[in-house]
């Protein structure tokens, strides 16, 4: 079996062994790159080949006689590209990030450099992490490995779309209102939003820091738990970062369902459920119950309000944290304006895209006087009310189980002109990110024109293990993750 | 809820955005739609319903005043589009009104 198809823990398990080298696996992946990179698109900046080979070959040198291994050596791992690596360029899919050169590394990538891993690639996503297509990168999109007239989905489109193809091992995303969880549904892959707090978010390039999250996305639930396992956990440089102890997440990897309570909101399957995803996922949700399972019908009666919700605390959040983007310290300056307003405004003008632009503008009225208590103090409100929802449904059941997006993947260029129909394709996912709740995503079935579909499970504050059990047990008594793209 | 395009500008002023007439008639537009969308919001009753702007517990975060490492003067300004002395130079400041 070729190497570049093996999940993160079998490559781990055969490099531990001494089966293959760290050269070997580094010639994998760009063999990968090569061959299929222009078509998918996913990298923004793809590792430099020599130095990566090189950093292999020093390894494979060191560890002769020496074969104490940390958990990710040599493992080629992406990592989004709003994600600080320190002197490799992390531009936000920004033209006003287009040069920044981080000079420290995002706690997770401490983490993982630790770990031993190999950095492949940083991945492309929506302009700022705002978009659910990967569209609004001013690199250009990433295409869906599954059918490359699709979406990858976003806004870690680039992530999912390197795991999907092979590009990488596993990969690293945000999700402020889906972004791992959707392009995951969409590439047919496994994405994890952690409960917020149980990442550090230190050298994430900040979109609306209440809502933010780091996850992994990877080929399979043990992958994701391992990955979890590595970048979990309180840190100093994080005050939101939680002091919650992070348990052993492969000890959750069970066959059975037993003894779990699934609740099935009403609300996630009405109008607009396209019919082949309400199959795939009633379908999930009877596998299920045959893993033992009780499941139960619950309401989530707030999830209409969501999205509104959503796109005002975002926004206003957005508004405020991009407002360091002025040309002074890092980043773009448009060139020889007459004095400091000036070059504010056309830096900005220049620097952003459209929607970041739209965004700013709606966070900015959001909050403006005259306004704020109408909209921000409104949707603040209404986010309380969508928490107790989730606290209400959460006394009866362990998780909840859910379609992640209304459809399978749509075309490039189908909702681009029409922002609206882009964020209502956001409705499963967002009321998470809203309770702080974590939420898993991975593949249940496939739509006629052959398009992966994703099952959502959302658990309680600080339960990864309980989503990752049911997820796992799920995974197991199906192959869907067995699947892949032909490219 | 309608947006108006001498909104647009006033927003735009308020966000330090440079907007076309084009973007002034566009952003007009899409704001009008989402605007219309984020209205049912209304239709909730929310009096006496405690804001969430954060869902952890609000606590803060204290250590002590001592000398940590931290980024060199030179690693501060590596990616600064202009600068001179150690400093960041920007554009005068006391011409503009």
């Amino acid at each position: 079996m070729s190497l570049r198809k093996l999940t993160l823990f079998e490559l781990k398990d055969k490099f531990t062994k001494g089966e293959v080298s760290a050269a070997e696996i580094v010639k994998a992946y760009f063999q990968r790159i090569t061959v299929v990179e222009s078509k998918v698109k996913a990298y923004i900046t793809p590792a430099k080949k020599d130095a990566l080979l090189k950093e292999a070959d020093d390894l494979d040198y060191k560890l002769r006689g020496w074969r104490k291994i940390a958990p990710l050596m040599a493992m080629p791992i992406a990592v989004k590209d709003n994600i600080c690596t320190e002197g490799v360029k992390t531009t936000c899919g920004s033209r006003m990030l287009e040069n920044f050169v981080p000079s420290y590394d995002a706690t997770v990538v401490s983490r993982l450099r630790e770990q031993g891993y190999f950095l492949i690639g940083k991945t492309n996503l929506d302009e700022f992490a705002m978009g659910s297509s990967t569209e609004n990168s001013a690199f250009g999109p990433t295409r869906n490995p599954w059918n490359l007239a699709c979406i990858p989905g976003g806004s870690s489109g680039g992530s999912a779309a390197a795991v999907a193809a092979d590009l990488c091992a596993a990969a690293l995303g945000s999700d402020t209102g889906g972004s791992i969880r959707q392009p995951a549904a969409c590439c047919g892959v496994v994405g994890l939003k952690p409960t917020y707090g149980r990442v550090s978010r230190y050298g994430l390039v900040a979109f609306a820091s209440s809502l933010d999250q780091i996850g992994p996305i990877t080929k399979d639930v043990r992958d994701a738990a391992l990955m979890l396992q590595l970048i979990a956990g309180h840190d100093p440089l994080d005050s939101t970062s939680a002091d919650v102890p992070v348990p052993d997440y492969q000890k959750a990897l069970k066959f059975t369902m037993r003894g779990m309570k699934v609740g099935v909101p009403l609300e996630f399957f009405a109008e607009g459920l396209d019919p082949e995803v309400e199959l795939a996922v009633r379908t999930a949700i009877i596998k299920m119950q045959e893993l033992k399972a009780e499941i139960r019908e619950i309401s989530l009666p707030m999830t209409t309000y969501a999205v509104a919700t959503y796109y005002l605390i975002a926004t206003a959040e957005a508004s405020s944290n991009l407002a360091r983007y002025d040309g002074v310290k890092y980043g773009y300056r448009a060139a020889k304006e007459k004095g400091l307003l000036e070059t504010y405004m056309k830096t900005r003008q220049e620097g952003f895209g459209p929607e970041v632009k739209r965004r700013i503008m709606l966070g900015t009225y959001a909050l403006s006087a005259g306004y704020y208590d109408a909209y921000y103090g409104k949707a603040q409100s209404v986010r309380t009310l969508i928490k107790r929802d989730f606290d209400e449904a959460f006394k009866d059941v362990d998780m909840i189980v859910t379609p992640t997006m209304p459809t399978p993947a749509f075309k490039l260029g189908e909702k681009v002109q029409d922002p609206l129909q882009m964020y209502l394709s956001d409705i499963y996912t967002i009321s998470v990110n809203l309770a702080g709740v974590p939420a898993i995503v991975l593949p249940c079935g496939f739509s006629s024109g052959k398009l992966p579909i994703g099952l959502q499970i959302i658990g309680r504050p600080f339960e990864e293990e309980k989503i990752i059990r049911a997820a796992y047990a799920y995974e197991q008594a199906t192959d869907w993750h067995k699947k892949r793209p032909t490219l | 809820m309608e947006i108006r395009k001498e909104q647009v500008e006033h927003v735009a002023k308020l966000a330090r955005l440079e907007v076309s007439e084009d973007e002034k008639t566009t952003f007009a537009r899409q704001l009008s739609g989402i605007l219309t969308h984020i209205d049912q919001l209304k239709e909730l009753d929310t009096a006496g319903v405690e804001p969430t702007a954060t869902v952890l517990p609000t606590d803060n975060v204290f250590r002590d005043d001592e000398v940590r490492p931290s980024l060199s003067q030179e690693q501060a300004l590596a990616n600064a589009p202009d600068q001179a002395d150690g400093f960041f130079r920007v554009p005068k400041i006391l011409e503009d009104r």
